[in-house]
């Protein structure tokens, strides 16, 4: 591991946690305690407030190959006009990787450059995961790009998002095919509409499901079971730590 | 009728000569010009589109293929998927962070140790406690993964066969991965569905009289092994069936992201075990087959040849174990309980139980705690993949620093090697869809999650 202290994290050798700090980028707030909603929470706990703190952006250097790839996409990006600080939002080296938050509108430009120049090179796209964090207003829908280089044994994530209100992200299917499917799988689960897709529809879910199953506000759906006279309830339903 | 009139599909009467024997005649079957002839007259834009599966022995489960065919050649295949799908991924964020092995072990049912592993990885590295597991930990670790390589080959070649007639493969097949099966089931009580690998190590170490199974079962597949060349690798019918069927060159497989044997069998070297080692695969040694054939052949003889270099790591982690610890020394992120095989399976030891419920309240809030609650996982995200039997199986994991999973996304390699189907079949024969689906060894409990 990396010896850079995690936000909210434990990283000392000693066994005592690290504190708490203000630092990392906060993008949602969990209250309470044991999932009481209304009210109904004698614990005492129903006063505590937690705020989720995601790894803040980086400053260089990023360390290993990190750098390189920074400066061969800043550099390939310029080459083509484009100037780095409008694609690139932002760029976290967490956990020894290293992600570019691109802005969406130059995706497929950078996926291409990414594809495309010798020094990056990055052959393989593992696909694309959807994660909706209802809270972080603006940027509810997130999608993550895994990218791999096999030439130079390298690995970078790309990380875009998309307000709810507008939940659109151009299609890289043209720079990589694999993404055919993965894109609509997202699309299945997240509602996320990847514009240029040459044919997106649902993947997993009947076609004529409504609703996206995996958004925070769509419920699991469990039933409660009856075991040895008593009512469990739906997993989604009981208790749970905030 | 009379004798001149010959009726309009009335075929020639056969020929018929005396003998002192009597009459002979000389059948020569019907008018094969007059059919052929019939059917190049027809309309011959005349398209089928047949529908192959969800439910038929040659798709590997719960498969859709929609082929299109003119006579016998397939002009378009698409397959449609879901029809599996149990959302796994959905299931995860409502369970604590050592829970989840239980869903995963479950998605591609014939690789669960690939899948515990990729899942327990990510959740060591979001802990950032990668470094702190025990080697005894990871070396049984790549144990079962490597044995779990062999029974997932084992599988993909006995069905292969199954679906080509060759029963003695299937028969041969199903028994090695028997013994396969066997051993999982001496060192974590079940067959399948393990969650034997759980974040932070073990769910507990090998039982007694493993290690000597463990010879035993590398012994018996030295001697197996060969088998499948004798009947398969030099096996004129077989070679026939397989050669140049499901063809997927180098550029194809990286623009499709197909990765494992069909990667592979495109001459490219790539396997995560060399390239990202993991688990201290790096300290192993082994070599990473490959062909240039790009087809059906090249996997099925690759599939062979990676099961002699799982063996080869199996052989190298039994002489390598060291008596030792199977989990984190971190009782925060540790199991409470020491497991222990009872009668009615697996579950905590009564020596456990007799202390935290009689000698130790803080035993037992400790245990309850962890039980009940779990342990919190820094916010934050991680991709970790490991070299599975079919590919790159990748996982995403977000956390928002609670005791679930905010969002786990797992890149199963099935589901995108699968993708890969259409291209390898469009323009062939319909009995080498088969084929090609085979090699490609998708297992829609991982497809669909």
């Amino acid at each position: 591991m990396s010896d850079d202290a995690h936000v909210n994290g434990n990283t000392n050798t000693n066994g005592v946690p690290a504190p708490r700090g203000n630092a990392g980028e906060a993008i949602a707030q969990r209250r309470g305690m044991f999932g009481a909603r209304n009210g109904g929470d004698t614990s005492g706990y129903g006063g505590l407030v937690r705020t989720v703190r995601m790894p803040a952006g980086s400053s260089r250097p990023y360390g290993g190959y990190f750098d390189e790839v920074a400066d061969e996409l800043e550099g390939a990006l310029e080459e083509q006009g484009l100037a780095p600080e409008s694609a690139i939002e932002r760029t976290v080296v967490d956990r020894n990787e290293l992600t570019f938050h691109i802005a969406r509108e130059h995706l497929k430009v950078v996926a291409r450059t990414l594809r495309d120049d010798p020094a990056l090179r990055f052959e393989l796209c593992t696909g694309v995961s959807g994660v909706h964090n209802p809270e972080d207003t603006g940027r509810e829908l997130h999608a993550v790009y895994h990218l791999r280089s096999l030439t130079h044994g390298r690995l970078i994530r790309l990380e875009v998002s998309a307000p709810d209100a507008d939940p659109h992200v151009p299609s890289i299917v043209e720079v990589y095919p694999t993404n055919d499917w993965h894109e609509r799988e997202t699309y299945d689960f997240f509602g996320l509409i990847f514009d240029g897709h040459p044919a997106l529809t649902r993947i997993m879910m009947p076609d004529d499901w409504q609703g996206f199953p995996q958004r925070k506000d769509y419920p699991l759906g469990g039933i409660p079971v009856e075991y040895k006279g008593a009512q469990i309830p739906a997993p989604d339903q009981r208790r749970s730590y905030s | 009728m009379s004798a001149t009139e010959t009726p309009p599909h009335a075929t020639r009467a056969a020929e018929a000569r005396e003998t002192t024997e009597g009459t002979v005649y000389t059948v020569t079957g019907g008018d094969w010009d007059e059919i052929a002839q019939a059917a190049v007259d027809r309309a011959d834009d005349e398209k089928i589109i047949v529908n192959m599966g969800p439910q038929h022995p040659s798709t590997h489960g719960v498969l859709r293929l929609i082929l299109e065919i003119d006579g016998e050649t397939v002009t378009e295949a698409r397959a449609g998927i879901g029809y599996l799908h149990t959302g796994i991924e959905k299931n995860l964020e409502y369970r604590t962070w050592t829970q989840g092995t239980t869903f995963v072990t479950r998605m591609d049912y014939l690789t669960p140790f690939f899948n515990e592993a990729a899942y327990c990885l990510g959740v060591e590295k979001l802990l950032g406690i990668t470094d702190d597991v025990p080697d005894r930990a990871s070396i049984i670790r790549v144990l079962l993964m490597e044995i779990n390589r062999l029974s997932s080959h084992f599988v993909a070649i006995a069905t292969g066969g199954m679906e080509l007639g060759a029963t003695t493969v299937m028969i041969y097949g199903f028994r090695d991965r028997e013994h396969c099966l066997d051993i999982f089931e001496l060192i974590t009580g079940l067959r399948m569905n393990h969650a034997f690998i759980r974040p932070g190590g073990l769910a507990q170490d090998l039982p007694p009289g493993a290690i000597d199974a463990l010879r035993e079962f590398v012994k018996k597949m030295r001697k197996n092994l060969p088998e499948y060349d004798k009947l398969c690798t030099h096996n004129p019918v077989f070679r026939g069936r397989l050669k140049d069927v499901g063809y997927l060159d180098l550029a194809g497989c990286l623009a499709l992201g197909a990765t494992g044997p069909i990667l592979r069998s495109a001459g490219l070297p790539h396997d995560l075990r060399k390239t990202d080692p993991y688990c201290g695969y790096e300290n192993y040694d082994f070599e990473v087959p490959t062909t240039d054939t790009c087809d059906s052949f090249g996997r099925f003889l690759l599939r062979l040849e990676e099961m002699r270099q799982s063996l080869r790591i199996v052989e190298q982690c039994i002489e390598r174990l060291e008596p030792g610890p199977v989990m984190v020394a971190d009782k925060k992120i540790a199991w409470p309980a020491q497991l222990a095989l009872g009668p009615d399976g697996l579950g905590n030891s009564l020596d456990h139980i007799k202390n935290i419920m009689g000698t130790s309240m803080e035993a037992l809030i400790h245990h309850f705690k962890l039980v009940t609650e779990g342990f919190r996982v820094p916010a934050g995200q991680v991709y970790t993949a490991v070299e599975s039997p079919k590919g790159e199986l990748g996982v995403h994991m977000v956390s928002d620093g609670g005791t679930r999973p905010f969002r786990v996304h797992f890149r199963d390699p099935s589901f995108t090697n699968l993708q890969s189907m259409a291209a390898m079949c469009e323009g062939g024969m319909l009995a080498d869809v088969i084929v090609a689906v085979a090699s490609i060894d998708p297992v829609m409990g991982g497809v669909d999650r």
